[in-house]
């Protein structure tokens, strides 16, 4: 592919803008002249919507008579169902004392005396925000999507460690199952596991087993090859050797692989509260519905601390050193921690009492609402340059353009950018969408895409390069990039809802926030990656530091910034539906209104799938770009 | 020696590097004369250049020898502050780097000093001809220009037909010239070597050596050469000081210093040196004594001493070693073989 244009630039001796520039022009030429012709303008009864509807009438009616269901899915369902049974049971009979101390115990056998106090003030606050309920039916939906993503997860990754052949067959389907949205899961599940907490459960597993296997292969691989083949040599079976040579080496790195899982869980869990699982979802998907921040708010910061004491919890138990023994100081605090909470549970009442809680929602209310009228001119402002700067002019184009005109625009930019291959997966996922029906809320959704993906590359650039040039600036901010990784997508909504309330530019604010702190990440390691010979040998020549910025760093750092931009892509992508919720429109509107309106299933249903294509075609694109190193095939050391 | 500063391509006078938070306090006081491992003890600081002061002159190949640690590296660093200088004074071509504004240090680095490094330094995403170009690009040469130049640097350096290659497929060797020619391209005064042939293969490296040899000659480049080879050292040096825990021990010829060690470590350094082949017969002749014939064969004082062993086998006669044109010395037979066993040549001389 690269021959074309290798010959084109060096054999007709064209300047190097010659062909961009001509293909530009005769894109805007087909634009002016085609503008209006062959666009898809969106239906809400479009016959595939109607199509999907039906099929889900269908499904509902014979759930209990079809073999497929009766035998294999409902069992599924059944078991699922049990087992968060089982876990809400036993949460539910341990009350607050017991889950208090059990957690306090826990957390102080992981991580000392700091994660133990932690854990017991994060579960009181539970409490105290007067969400315990709810926190507890997350946990207990939590616990059983954990549990069954590492009951799957673990051992396939592990075979997928130990042979390379697993690893080629499961690394594709994880790598689309990690850029689908969170939100494309719900519909299909929903036709075939029902609503409620199994369905959701499910799809938590789903969205949250990549990781788990994913790092647990990556453990695996990694163990030493010295010390396997130092076991085979003796004389050791594969199982040996896997029990006593790969599982304690990978060890540590699977424990990171609990943690991604759980934090994974916890981001999804919210959103299975679509589809009508339990928890601490419904306060948070109501708020957003009602754009009322003060309701979201405490079930935001409910998540938040939840996940903080699980993350604390597990990376205190993958960076243990396997070899240090447990103290029996602490061993003792643990066991009195536990053994007061279990103590307690008949003495006092198992829900939180309602008098130690406080109440949020009216001040919180309150503030936001000073603050729409106080920083308006700021806010409106932002938010209207955005919109008639950028998105409105960017929709038109895209809505009013010929669909084959848009689909040959991106064959020939995912051809220049990434390859063929690239080119033709674009091109089939923008023919699967129009013929899909979702072909003008596509392109309104690309457009906010586009738009907060450029604002996130450029704020992220920007702090990423900052941070690599100057070590202090790059001290203060790690913590909160930290911070911000850690916390579940949703949480990004409630600033976001808070300064803008329900529009656009909200759901693009959001994914702003929810995308910079990976894209800073990426930009300042990729950037601090040059290596120290290189940076010396162009200051000895005498660059400037802009120089230097511009001819060394940023190009070696090319790698590392096109990574940041195919995350950025996928994380904004994923936020962008979220938005659905807060004003955004489009696909995540049609989304959500196929889960709130039966008759609307079939086109959520289908705007799920189009997000899907919409998330390959842009993640092919830009992956592409990522791993062909240079216009010349080369490998890069 | 010998010159007045003035005339010296690079002057270094009384430099100091300390690394660590406190080096000025170390500086101002008496710790600075602690040897490095008891000041790491007593301060944390690590003194990697104590005290050092030498003069290059120009168009000559100056070395720096010494083993890793014995802050060579750091030395060749601080000429072009690279790393910057505790104290001291550094004047290249007479002007005081030191106290040069950011804006004229980065003129002399473009016009002036120019480096060539060890692990090469070259930039992946780049062609080899943009490469050896990027020390005029950032001068603002333009683009056509700064190739033209960069091609015939390139064909000095012998990689012609290599322009359009990219670093990564070309070998390790190749790599360094590239480094070369990227350090020649802006025509500087002085060029510095840290250590450029140690990542090479010893064919390699001979090559390489060679190569420099013939560059020197050819565009008669002052250089300072960073090596931790001795007989890279011997080689190519003019004048070689060898550096030891920061500061030199010794500086002079290679006849200097394997025909007369300052201290027990340089005596161990070029212990395993053929002397025959670095000593000449300046180094070894005497005055002649009443009775030797003085019609044998005549060679130059500058003759190293196993050339002269050929000249002996065919005649039986002394040989006059002559310098200037006036007699220096005689040599005979038995000086020669005495030489060669191993005798200390002293003993010889002392007879003189």
């Amino acid at each position: 592919m690269s021959s074309t244009t290798v010959s084109a630039s060096s054999g007709f001796r064209l300047p190097r803008w010659a062909i961009p520039a001509g293909a530009t022009i005769g894109f805007v030429a087909a634009y002016v002249i085609f503008r209006g012709t062959a666009t898809l303008p969106h239906d809400d009864e479009a016959p595939q919507f109607l199509a999907v509807t039906d099929l889900r009438e269908w499904i509902d009616d014979h759930r209990n008579d079809n073999p497929f269901f009766l035998y294999f899915l409902n069992y599924i369902r059944l078991g699922v169902g049990a087992l968060h049974t089982l876990f809400q049971t036993v949460l539910y009979a341990l009350g607050w004392p017991g889950i208090t101390g059990v957690m306090g115990a826990l957390a102080w056998l992981a991580g000392g005396w700091r994660t133990g106090l932690l854990a017991l003030a994060g579960v009181s606050a539970f409490g105290v925000l007067g969400l315990w309920q709810s926190s507890v039916d997350t946990l207990a939906l939590v616990g059983v999507a954990v549990l069954l993503s590492l009951v799957i997860g673990i051992p396939v990754g592990v075979w997928a460690g130990l042979s390379a052949r697993v690893r080629r067959t499961v690394t594709p389907v994880l790598d689309v199952m990690q850029i689908m949205p969170t939100f494309a899961y719900l519909a299909p599940l929903a036709l075939f596991f029902h609503i409620g907490a199994p369905a959701g459960a499910i799809a938590t597993m789903i969205y949250a087993i990549p990781p788990a296997i994913r790092i647990t292969a990556l453990a695996v691989a990694q163990v030493s090859p010295t010390a396997v083949e130092a076991s085979t040599s003796l004389g050791a079976t594969r199982w040996q050797t896997l029990f006593k040579v790969h599982l304690p080496l990978a060890r540590s790195t699977m424990a990171l692989a609990v943690n991604q899982t759980i934090m994974m869980a916890l981001s999804m869990v919210v959103i299975a509260n679509l589809i009508s699982a339990p928890g601490l979802g419904g306060d948070i998907i109501r708020g957003l519905s009602r754009a009322q921040v003060g309701i979201m708010l405490p079930a935001g910061v409910a998540i938040v601390v939840m996940a903080v004491v699980l993350d604390r919890m597990t990376l205190a138990t993958a960076r243990k050193d396997p070899r240090a023994r447990t103290r029996r100081t602490d061993l003792a605090v643990a066991g009195a921690l536990a053994a007061a909470g279990l103590a307690l549970i008949p003495v006092l009442p198992a829900v939180w009492p309602e008098n130690v809680t406080i109440d949020v929602v009216a001040p919180v209310n309150d503030a936001v609402r000073w603050a729409e009228e106080n920083w308006y001119a700021v806010t409106t402002g932002i938010k209207d340059v955005t919109t008639y700067a950028l998105l409105n002019p960017l929709e038109s184009l895209l809505t009013s353009a010929p669909w084959w005109l848009v689909a040959l625009a991106a064959l020939i930019l995912a051809w220049r950018v990434s390859g063929v291959r690239a080119a033709l997966t674009a091109l089939a996922c923008l023919l699967a969408i129009a013929l899909l029906g979702v072909w003008e809320h596509t392109m309104q959704t690309l457009t906010t895409v586009t738009v907060a993906v450029l604002v996130t590359l450029v704020i992220g650039l920007l702090l990423g390069v900052a941070a690599a040039r100057a070590p202090r600036f790059s001290a203060i901010q790690r913590p909160l990039l930290d911070a911000a990784q850690t916390m579940p997508a949703f949480v990004y909504l409630l600033p976001a809802l808070a300064l803008f309330g329900t529009t656009r530019f909200t759901a693009i604010f959001a994914s702003v926030i929810y995308a910079v702190p990976p894209v800073v990440r990426l930009v300042e390691d990729g950037i601090k990656g040059v290596p120290p010979t290189v940076v010396e040998a162009a200051v000895a020549a005498g660059s400037t530091p802009g120089q230097l910025l511009w001819k060394v760093q940023l190009p070696m750092a090319r790698r590392a910034i096109l990574l940041a931009a195919n995350q950025g892509i996928v994380m904004t992508l994923a936020m962008v539906v979220i938005g659905g919720l807060v004003g955004a429109g489009a696909l995540g509107y049609d989304v959500v209104s196929g889960f709130s309106q039966r008759t609307d299933f079939g086109m959520g249903f289908v705007a799920g799938v189009a997000t899907v294509l919409l998330g390959v075609m842009l993640d092919r694109i830009t992956q592409g770009a990522d791993r062909r190193t240079s216009p010349r095939k080369r490998k890069m050391s | 020696m010998g010159d007045s500063p003035d005339s010296a391509a690079i002057t270094v006078e009384g430099l100091w590097k300390i690394f660590g938070s406190g080096a000025q306090k170390v500086l101002a006081g008496d710790d600075r004369n602690l040897d490095p491992v008891a000041l790491r003890e007593k301060t944390g600081c690590t003194a990697a250049v104590r005290d050092v002061s030498f003069e290059v002159r120009p168009g000559e190949v100056f070395v720096v020898m010494g083993l890793s640690g014995s802050g060579k590296s750091t030395l060749v660093r601080c000429l072009t502050r690279l790393i910057e200088p505790s104290a001291g004074e550094v004047r290249i071509d007479g002007e005081d780097v030191r106290a040069a504004s950011p804006a004229r240090l980065r003129e002399i680095r473009r016009h002036q000093v120019s480096m060539v490094f060890q692990h090469f330094g070259l930039l992946p995403h780049r062609k080899v001809i943009d490469n050896v170009a990027y020390g005029l690009e950032i001068q603002g040469v333009p683009r056509q220009e700064r190739h033209a130049r960069a091609a015939e640097i390139l064909s000095l350096v012998g990689l012609d037909g290599y322009a359009g290659s990219f670093p990564d497929q070309l070998s390790g060797g190749m790599q360094q010239r590239v480094g070369l020619a990227r350090a020649l391209a802006v025509d500087p005064q002085v060029m510095l070597f840290d250590e450029p042939f140690s990542a090479l293969d010893p064919l390699i490296r001979r090559d390489m050596q060679a190569e420099v040899i013939r560059l020197h000659r050819e565009v008669g480049k002052t250089m300072v050469f960073i090596t931790h080879d001795l007989s890279e050292a011997l080689k190519l040096g003019e004048r070689i000081a060898i550096m030891r825990a920061g500061a030199i021990v010794q500086l002079g010829t290679a006849e200097e210093l394997v025909g007369a060690p300052a201290d027990d470590y340089v005596a161990d350094f070029v212990r395993d040196v053929p002397r025959s082949h670095v000593l000449t017969l300046r180094w070894i002749c005497r005055a002649p004594e009443p009775g030797d014939p003085l019609d044998g064969p005549e060679l130059p004082a500058a003759t190293p001493v196993k050339d002269a062993v050929a000249v002996a086998s065919a005649s039986s006669l002394p040989i006059k070693v002559v310098a200037d044109g006036e007699l220096a010395g005689v040599v005979d037979r038995d000086d020669l073989l005495a030489f060669l066993a191993g005798q200390d040549p002293h003993s010889v001389r002392a007879n003189a």
